[in-house]
């Protein structure tokens, strides 16, 4: 048996103000993610994906239960850092995660932090700006790159230092949609290619579509989880989550209301022509 | 865009000259001798010697004169200042001019032209390293420099850090803060009507938001930092290696050797 690579035990996280509980932000999730396995993290506002983001690398502990990565368990103060290098995190906004004035001495800065030697350190940056398509921009000033260059440069700065598993707090949120073509391509090759793991929170339904697994949160808890497939397959209740289905399952389940037996695994504008045709 | 280029901090002029080639410890080091032979000199010949020598790496740096004019604008004030004051009141020897109360003497006028000079001197030649180093080099520079001041537990990694992360915020805080000017016009504000007092209160609606995004801004970085393992200066290594040519040795040795000249001439 393949052992997880992220696995959270009755995991629970509250906020609190002045040492009162304001709210409950994770109730008791049990979670485990697979080593290569691409999952999409959708829910309403509030409904704690950022939340269980941020305990993936240790940037927050857990009040109640446990988060093993790769076997290393998150509360050990020990393991904080061997744990924030396998898991890499990237964040919503792309200016306020670039650190250094130029593209190259930004993917640098995590591998300085772990005190790799020099020669190193340019071989490894050299690698991962090419793997995000980026060499050429490697002397460029950051604040002069596009959002979806930024957020590349963001990306290429975690998988610099090696990461067993990327995790993308709404990655896409700030790009227009040429941005996000860019940084969703970047992901899925990283995925496929380099069989990193991914687990990319999102916004947008349509790019969850191709993710090996969809968890749908809400209100701290794990609402469903399953294939795309199963979870826009209509029978699930999105609306009364405030998310919207994406327009081709959307219309599949529409046809299927009016009587035509459209196939509940309709994802693609392909697989609904190749029914309707 | 206008406000990007009134911008001074960092203002390198990129060049191939030996003094843009210098390691920036080598001329941080260079810098700190000149400066203190400046406060040392005594008389005008010392001034002259170090005139000569500045004329010298002016020459060499292959700068437009017109930029150290620009780098003196902002002490202009305070040059104009001191000259006043000393010839003011600093009294004893000749009096060339009366009128009045007021009197000019000649320890004035040699007292009130040696602090000028003085001053201008030292702008001139920190600009000629400012100039010529690139704001990263400098932070590095800096880093390096301060190290053994660590005892003394001086942070010089987070002082350098501190200033990697102004530079690299500058141009995004000047963005924001034109979208938020406009934004507020948009609104009604209005910038540029108005006494002095009455344009800094009008500031108000433009400084409050840009500050709060900074914070925010600033909170973001720190855990973007935080998740990937920074732990502030302790066992990081650095990708830019600076390596020591002979060059270097040799600028700060003969820097030293001829502020040594000087100083002894000088005093």
């Amino acid at each position: 048996m393949i052992s997880p690579i992220i696995e959270t035990i009755q995991l629970s996280y509250d906020y609190t103000l002045d040492g009162e509980k304001v709210i409950r932000a994770l109730d008791n999730i049990s979670l485990e993610i697979t080593e290569g396995e691409y999952v999409c993290l959708i829910g309403p506002n509030g409904s704690g994906k950022s939340t269980l983001a941020r305990h993936l690398n240790a940037l927050l502990l857990p009040a109640a239960g446990d988060v093993y990565v790769d076997g290393l368990l998150t509360g050990k103060e020990e393991n904080r850092w061997e744990i924030r290098r396998r898991v890499g995190l990237v964040f919503q906004n792309p200016d306020n995660q670039i650190v250094a004035t130029t593209v190259e001495e930004d993917v640098a800065f995590g591998l300085e932090n772990m005190g790799i030697d020099p020669p190193l350190i340019r071989q490894r940056v050299a690698e991962a700006l090419e793997l995000v398509g980026m060499s050429s921009l490697a002397q460029h000033a950051p604040h002069l790159l596009s959002g979806g260059q930024k957020q590349r440069l963001a990306i290429a700065g975690i998988i610099a230092m090696r990461p067993r598993c990327l995790v993308l707090d709404e990655p896409t949120a700030m790009l227009d949609p040429r941005g996000r073509r860019e940084v969703l391509s970047t992901i899925r090759m990283l995925n496929r290619q380099e069989k990193v793991t991914v687990v990319h929170i999102t916004h947008f339904m349509e790019e969850t579509l191709d993710a090996d697994r969809i968890i749908v949160m809400d209100r701290g808890q794990i609402a469903y989880s399953g294939t795309p497939e199963e979870v826009f397959s209509g029978e699930i209740d999105l609306g009364s989550l405030e998310m919207d289905m994406p327009a081709i399952p959307a219309l599949a389940s529409a046809l299927r209301e009016k009587g035509m037996p459209v196939p509940q695994n309709t994802l693609t504008v392909d697989q609904l022509v190749e029914y309707l045709c | 865009m206008s406000g990007m280029r009134s911008i001074t901090l960092g203002h390198y002029l990129p060049g191939t000259s030996i003094l843009h080639r210098l390691d920036p410890r080598a001329k941080l080091l260079g810098l700190l001798v000149l400066i203190a032979a400046l406060f040392l000199i005594k008389t005008f010949t010392g001034f002259i010697l170090f005139g000569i020598f500045f004329v010298i790496a002016f020459l060499s740096s292959r700068l437009p004169w017109r930029y150290f004019m620009r780098g003196l604008r902002p002490v202009l004030y305070i040059v104009l200042f001191t000259l006043i004051l000393h010839f003011l009141f600093t009294k004893g020897g000749q009096v060339f001019w009366r009128f009045g109360m007021l009197t000019i003497e000649e320890n004035g006028v040699y007292l009130g032209s040696f602090m000028t000079l003085r001053l201008i001197l030292l702008v001139i030649t920190t600009l000629l390293v400012t100039l010529t180093t690139s704001p990263i080099a400098f932070a590095d520079g800096i880093e390096f420099l301060l190290r053994p001041l660590r005892i003394f537990r001086v942070p010089g990694h987070e002082i350098a850090m501190m200033m990697t992360i102004a530079l690299r915020f500058i141009p995004t805080l000047m963005e924001e803060s034109d979208k938020i000017r406009k934004a507020q016009m948009a609104r009604g504000a209005d910038f540029e009507s108005g006494n002095i007092f009455r344009r800094a209160r009008n500031l108000v609606p433009l400084l409050v938001p840009l500050f709060v995004s900074a914070f925010r801004r600033a909170d973001d970085l720190a855990v973007a930092m935080e998740s990937r393992c920074y732990r502030g200066g302790e066992n990081r290594t650095k990708m830019r290696q600076q390596q020591v040519t002979t060059l270097d040795y040799l600028g700060v040795f003969t820097t030293c050797g001829i502020a040594a000249v000087i100083v002894l001439t000088g005093v």
